[in-house]
């Protein structure tokens, strides 16, 4: 256990919390439809960093990688597919 | 990584590379499935806000936001003591990693305490649905938003139930059996992918449920 790993993971905790404040924060100001995407890019980067350093996947072989991104993907064809319906029904009403 | 230690050598394996890489392979099969499985819940809070935004903001008001920060943050500091226990682990500090698994297990533990004082919170208020004194909000569609939010944050609740479950009998373990470390630390290291993914979900959870409104 290297002193330089200890120290990464202590500082991606760092970013975390401060992202944390900043996405509570940022609910309290009115943006309109760019709070939908503060909050959830802000979630995005906060779930970006605990997959890249804390699950390791900096380190995995590709193949793991692979089986990682793979959730994923079924994930946007679920919302691409789920979208396509309710989100175009208002303008192109039936 | 100065004691990079891999698990004997089992039968069907050409060489311990290859063995690492299969564990971590399965538990992120495993992870894929839990990603879909709770992507389907996230689909529905999607649609569900877009088909009621009114009642989305009007119900996630009556949520408790400081505390659910709070409560984020508990479970941000787990994922960090878990991910030291990994490196304890493999550098072979029994005692340490012990030490680091019984603090997550008791973060896990706290996060659950702190839900369940917002669940008494809001059955007094009688936003449970089937509980409590009867439904408080007049706007249209927000009892489908606590539905939700009782389905999304209880399977949550579920899995960190499950993670408390492994980490602590992990440590447990490792206690009573001196001789497992530093060849097992791929159990560490497989329990704490399956903890961050319980982290991940709370991640998104958060801004979903209790960001919605000012």
């Amino acid at each position: 256990m290297t002193r330089s790993e200890t120290f990464t993971f202590v500082a991606v905790y760092l970013a975390l919390l401060v992202l944390l404040a900043a996405t509570t924060a940022a609910s309290f100001v009115d943006l309109g439809v760019w709070n939908a995407v503060v909050n959830l890019g802000i979630a995005a980067l906060k779930a970006g960093l605990v997959a890249w350093f804390f699950m390791e996947l900096r380190r995995a072989a590709a193949l793991v990688r692979l089986a990682a991104v793979a959730g994923l993907f079924w994930l946007v064809l679920l919302f691409g597919l789920g979208f396509a319906d309710f989100l175009t029904r208002t303008r192109f009403p039936s | 990584m100065a004691t990079e230690a891999l698990p004997p050598l089992a039968e069907p394996f050409a060489d311990r590379r290859q063995q690492r890489t299969a564990d971590e392979l399965g538990i992120w099969l495993y992870m894929a499935t839990e990603i879909m499985m709770f992507g389907a819940l996230f689909l529905g809070l999607a649609l569900y806000r877009v088909t009621w935004p009114a009642a989305t903001a009007e119900a996630s008001r009556h949520l408790l936001k400081w505390i659910g920060a709070a409560n984020t943050a508990v479970l941000l500091t787990s994922s960090l003591t878990m991910a030291l226990a990994v490196l304890a682990a493999r550098a072979d500090r029994q005692g340490r990693c012990v030490l680091l698994l019984l603090a997550t297990a008791a973060l896990g533990l706290a996060f659950l305490g702190i839900k369940a004082y917002e669940y008494h919170d809001e059955y007094t208020q009688g936003l449970m649905p089937f509980a409590g004194p009867g439904f408080p909000l007049q706007e249209r569609g927000t009892e489908l938003f606590f539905d939700l939010y009782y389905l999304g944050t209880g399977l949550h609740a579920l899995h960190l139930a499950v993670g408390i479950v492994l980490v602590g009998g992990l440590a447990l373990r490792l206690l009573v059996d001196r001789a497992l470390l530093p060849d097992r630390a791929v159990t560490v290291a497989v329990i704490g992918i399956f903890w961050h993914l319980i982290d991940i979900v709370w991640i998104f959870l958060f801004p979903v449920l209790y960001l919605v409104a000012r």
